[in-house]
């Protein structure tokens, strides 16, 4: 556990290979919630705190359930289903305690589910953090944060295309590039600039 | 003739990624190459095939309150069997195709479909628009593919297309290629629907 290679996680998940700019990890949402930015940013925020939530508990699944008893293999049908079941709570607690951000949020709530940036994240955290041959702090505290920074990259995309959404509102775009393919356009433009952080040396 | 309609709507009029917008995670994600399209397409059918016949065997035994968790598990199980087929035939495939096997879960067109379709129709057509679907999604996946893999490697399967003189073009295998490939070609299908469509009122009115 060393603070340069966390840094390097962070700046890694957010920038240089960001969930939806180069991994192509929940368009869905990317293309489907960025219309305007404030509803982009409660999407974001509601995906950040299950991304993270997912990747601590899916740790605790793969590290004390599934590895001592030698059923790795189950690892797709255990997490999508601690996933599911997390959302569920996080929706039964956001309404619980309040209620204003349950209406806001409502819809998109149960579909974070199906956006693959979750269980994306929860695979990837697997592959590099708890198979590698890393002491157990270690692998908690990495898995975590790569939890947290991914979805702060993904809010920080979809936040990134409203705005400039609503801008493109203006522009005259030819009837048939209208809404969708104008937006892949738009995101193929922002993969370029991200592919400068490519080469940040850290 | 419905059907064949059931079966062929897959590909154009329905097509997953072009028409509805859905599973385009791994439609990007995958198709630096036709190989890698394929293999992912393949995956992809086999998955919605064996989800639709089991969803549709089970559709009146599954509680509608709890039908989505009930979905997902086949679904995940269907995966599992993919992921491990594949990582013991086909360790090539399974280690380019990465974390986006396990993603099929996740893919929209599969969930879309048992929901949408094999959780109200019979066994057969439920098959059938299984393999239409698969395939319309592979049509897609492997168009992107070859036009990726031609402009940015200069190459369709592995063999060369223009000679040795020909410069590739990076950026079409790396990330923007995939997402300005698909801008255009979804417009492109925006255009021929439009072109489809005045054709027929043209064809009413006269």
């Amino acid at each position: 556990m060393d603070l340069g290679q966390l840094f390097a996680i962070i700046i890694g998940a957010i920038f240089v290979s960001n969930f939806v700019l180069s991994r192509f990890l929940g368009l869905c949402p990317f293309v489907g919630v960025s219309k305007d930015p404030a509803s982009a940013l409660g999407m974001g925020m509601a995906v950040i705190f299950v991304m993270t939530m997912a990747s601590l508990v899916t740790w605790f699944v793969y590290v004390f359930v599934l590895e001592p008893l030698g059923i790795t293999y189950l690892r797709t049908i255990a997490f999508i289903l601690v996933i599911a079941t997390l959302v569920q709570f996080v929706e039964m607690v956001i309404e619980k305690t309040s209620p204003a951000l349950h209406k806001s949020l409502g819809i998109y709530l149960p579909l974070i589910t199906t956006n693959c940036a979750v269980l994306g994240v929860a695979v990837v955290n697997v592959d590099d953090f708890i198979i590698a041959d890393l002491p157990k702090t270690a692998s908690f505290i990495y898995t975590v944060v790569h939890g947290l920074s991914a979805g702060v990259g993904f809010t920080l995309a979809l936040v990134l295309m409203a705005s400039i959404r609503q801008r493109l509102q203006l522009g005259d775009v030819p009837k048939s590039m209208q809404g969708i393919p104008i937006t892949f356009i738009v995101a193929g433009l922002m993969a370029i600039a991200f592919l400068g952080f490519s080469g940040l040396k850290i | 003739m419905s059907v064949f309609k059931e079966f062929t709507k897959g590909f154009y009029k329905e097509n997953p990624v072009f028409r509805l917008a859905l599973g385009l995670c791994p439609a990007l994600a995958v198709s630096t190459s036709v190989e890698n399209a394929l293999g992912m397409g393949a995956a992809a059918t086999f998955v919605l095939v064996g989800s639709n016949v089991v969803i549709s065997v089970l559709r009146k035994l599954i509680p509608a309150k709890v039908r989505i968790p009930c979905f997902i598990v086949i679904i995940a199980s269907f995966v599992t069997i993919v992921e491990l087929m594949m990582g013991a035939y086909l360790p090539e495939l399974s280690k380019s195709l990465g974390i986006f096997i396990p993603l099929i879960v996740v893919n929209c067109v599969i969930l879309g479909r048992a929901e949408a379709y094999a959780s109200k129709h019979g066994i057969f057509l439920s098959a059938l628009d299984g393999i239409g679907m698969g395939l319309g999604f592979t049509f897609a996946l492997v168009l992107l593919g070859a036009i990726r893999e031609i402009l940015g490697d200069g190459k369709l399967m592995g063999y060369m297309v223009f000679g040795p003189d020909f410069q590739p073009v990076l950026l079409m295998i790396l990330a923007p290629g995939a997402f300005i490939t698909l801008g255009l070609l979804m417009g492109y299908f925006n255009v021929l629907d439009d072109r489809r469509k005045k054709k027929l009122e043209g064809g009413s009115s006269s």
